[in-house]
């Protein structure tokens, strides 16, 4: 099988190594990945900025980058389901793009989702280590649905324990422009959410977007923290 | 409409309501208390359909708003209630206020009413020598503090039971105590003599019957029934987005808001007021006239934001809103916090004015998961920054970063110089920026992933 990975802006510019891991990964499951060159950004910051025109030229940049037809996998919720859900959205009075960015969206995966309903990874004996605690993105858990995929993952690797996260469908404050906008609230709601992994215990903290990590990474940077802030496909890519 | 156009200085309120801890604190527990309950009251029962059929509801009403209101006010009069309409707030105050001075009454006891804090209504009565008393527990702790409500259901959600004991102490000369017991046993004891000797009491209405003309009113301290049959004057005062069309339809409005709202199955008190007394009866007003508000709607109710007019004023999405949680209900600086407010004041109130709110949502959706009718907050909201922008009320360097943004999305080239500069000017922008963003960020690899794949 092959997909095409869309590695998002985030992971191509701050984490190049998450990309390696979801390749790796992937490649795990015999799956080969093929890294569409001219790949930029969704358009999700202008999105939720207000700006469609400036998301439209976003989109129709993404459309013509990933044609085709094999599988699209992203490492992250929103990104994903900004591709899923808001680019038909965004044509809707223009038939022809609505058919197009059906056709993408259709095609379109988060990566756990991918992993689980495609790959069956879940059952696959990963190996991993340590005590791992999930933060659930919204847009991920509210947009797309995938709610159990990470845990179930997580919860399958063998020498990792996995310690639930109280609270943890309480938005971690990252919000894209939100961060810049208010960030004395942003910060307290990272706070919370830094305060409530450091109670669990757990030795890694794990999620689907890099948006959240971020933001997470920083309010545990403040606290002098040393559990580790890892994206899933960090996380499972280790035990490959 | 009289309209301010001085924009709410909501920035300023959030960093300030951050740092305090008393405010953090009460609005922790209670917003987790609420979320919790609504998650217990929802979860046995067949929720999806009955927001859907609530939904449907209201859509039924907004498509034939004027319709529903003419049908109300006809079967309101016909049961005995003096129906007036008031286009905007200042008809609505002076409605109420002509009504009650015209009786020679000096003191009215009130039930909770949101819509009457939209028209402000009570520093009117007070204008003319007319003392308003809150008989909402909640309600009368902020009357008596001089504030406003800070969340539309529990209006005094910001305090903490020690500032309930000191504002007591302090207002009503009473011994300092926290326990709520007490306290709620001496605002019983001032507010059933205000009851006793009120000649008229005022509420609003969570519903208003079509079909029957009917006010229906749900309480859990019972002070809305006391309102309505000890005064021989009931005013009742409501936005006309409260029709609904039948009392068949009530049924599932009865079945949402009360687990919404706080987790009941039904709230402790529910009232149907059809009309005056009749004979042989031995309870209800004498005399009920009910001014319904307008203040914009049947023009909201045109426009693109038209679903916000759904809102049953459960207040199950503040409750669950990680911002409104972290600043409290005042650091919104208008009559309706949360992300309904944020909705409800840009239209009631002007873009100008309510556009800095805008930015407090971080799109986590977790208000659209909850709302029992269905309002599609996220995409009202999305919608509101979409249209700030184009007004330009937002600021010029963002408005032409979003260009530049848009343009280098679409060329790899530019997007891949982007990033090769934001790695080597990150230092300067770190340092050199106002802005706390770049000190939170991380700085960009160095060799990005799509290099790495080449
Ligand atoms: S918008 Fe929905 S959830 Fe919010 S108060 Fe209104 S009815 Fe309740």
């Amino acid at each position: 099988m092959r997909v095409l990975l869309f590695a998002t802006c985030l992971v191509d510019t701050f984490y190049p190594d998450t990309g390696e891991a979801t390749v790796r990964l992937l490649r795990h499951f015999g799956v080969e990945t093929a890294f569409p060159k001219r790949q930029t950004c969704c358009g999700k910051p202008a999105d939720s900025a207000g700006y469609p025109e400036q998301v439209k030229k976003a989109a129709r940049h993404f459309l013509s980058t990933f044609e085709g037809t094999d599988p699209i996998v992203i490492p992250s919720g929103s990104c994903a389901s900004m591709v899923k859900n808001h680019y038909p959205e965004l044509f809707k009075d223009d038939p022809d793009m609505i058919r197009k960015a059906q056709g993408v969206a259709d095609r379109t995966f988060e990566l756990t989702q991918f992993l689980v309903h495609r790959l069956q990874a879940d059952k696959a004996g990963l190996k991993g280590s340590g005590k791992v605690t999930y933060h659930s993105s919204c847009q991920l858990m509210r947009e797309l649905g995938v709610r159990d995929e990470p845990i179930m993952l997580l919860k399958s690797l063998a020498g990792a324990e996995f310690v639930p996260l109280p609270n943890s469908t309480q938005c971690c404050g990252f919000g894209g422009v939100f961060m810049g906008k208010l960030p004395e609230v942003s910060m307290a709601l990272a706070d919370e959410k830094a305060e409530a992994i450091i109670g669990t215990g757990a030795h890694v903290v794990t999620g689907c977007d890099h948006g959240c990590l971020m933001n997470i990474a920083d309010a545990m940077k403040r606290r002098g923290s040393s559990i580790e802030v890892k994206h899933i496909a960090q996380v499972l890519a280790e035990g490959v | 409409m009289s309209r301010s156009t001085t924009a709410i200085p909501f920035r300023v309120n959030t960093a300030r309501a951050v740092c305090d801890a008393s405010l953090r604190q009460a609005m922790d527990y209670s917003t987790r208390t609420f979320s919790a309950k609504r998650a217990e009251g929802t979860a046995q029962v067949p929720l999806e359909e009955w927001r859907e059929r609530a939904s449907a509801i209201r859509m039924q009403v907004l498509d034939n708003l004027a319709d529903y209101v003419d049908r109300f006010s006809a079967n309101a009069t016909r049961a005995g209630a003096v129906v007036h309409r008031a286009k905007d707030a200042q008809i609505a105050r002076d409605t109420v206020a002509a009504i009650l001075k015209d009786r020679g009454i000096k003191m009215v006891v009130k039930a909770k009413s949101m819509v009457t804090e939209e028209i402000h209504l009570n520093k009117r009565l007070e204008e003319i020598g007319i003392e308003p008393v809150e008989t909402d527990l909640g309600e009368y702790i902020v009357q008596i503090a001089g504030e406003t409500p800070s969340h539309i259901l529990a209006p005094a959600i910001h305090k903490s039971r020690k500032d309930i004991g000191r504002l007591f102490a302090d207002k009503l000369g009473i011994e300092y105590t926290d326990d709520p017991e007490v306290l709620t046993k001496v605002a019983r004891r001032v507010l059933r003599e205000k009851f006793l000797a009120a000649k008229a009491g005022i509420t609003g209405a969570n519903f208003a019957i079509a079909d029957t003309g009917s006010l229906v009113i749900f309480t859990n301290e019972g002070n809305g029934r006391m309102v309505t049959t000890l005064p021989r004057l009931h005013v009742a005062v409501l936005s006309v987005e409260k029709v609904i069309p039948s009392l068949a339809d009530l049924s599932t409005f009865v079945r949402l808001l009360p687990r919404s709202a706080s987790g009941q199955i039904l709230s402790s008190y529910l009232s149907v007021i059809t009309g005056t007394r009749k004979q042989g009866e031995t309870t209800g007003a004498r005399e009920i006239h009910i001014v319904l508000v307008d203040n914009g709607r049947s023009e909201i109710v045109k426009g693109e934001f038209r679903e916000i007019l759904k809102c049953i004023r459960c207040s199950a999405c503040m409750n669950v809103c990680p911002v409104y949680k972290v600043i409290g209900g005042h650091a919104y600086g208008c009559t309706y916090p949360g992300p309904m407010g944020i909705v409800l004041t840009a239209v009631l109130e002007g873009m100008e004015r309510a556009h800095p709110l805008q930015d407090a949502t971080t799109f986590c959706g977790a208000c659209v998961e909850v709302c029992p009718v269905k309002v599609p907050l996220s995409k009202l909201l999305r919608r509101l920054r979409e249209r700030r922008a184009e007004q330009r009320l937002t600021p010029l360097v963002e408005r032409l970063a979003m260009f530049g943004f848009g343009t280098v999305t679409q060329s790899p080239a530019l997007f891949g110089l982007g990033q090769r500069m934001s790695w080597s000017v990150w230092p300067l922008l770190k340092d050199f920026s106002r802005s706390k963003l770049f000190v939170r960020l991380p700085r960009p690899a160095r060799k990005t992933f799509k290099r790495s794949m080449s």
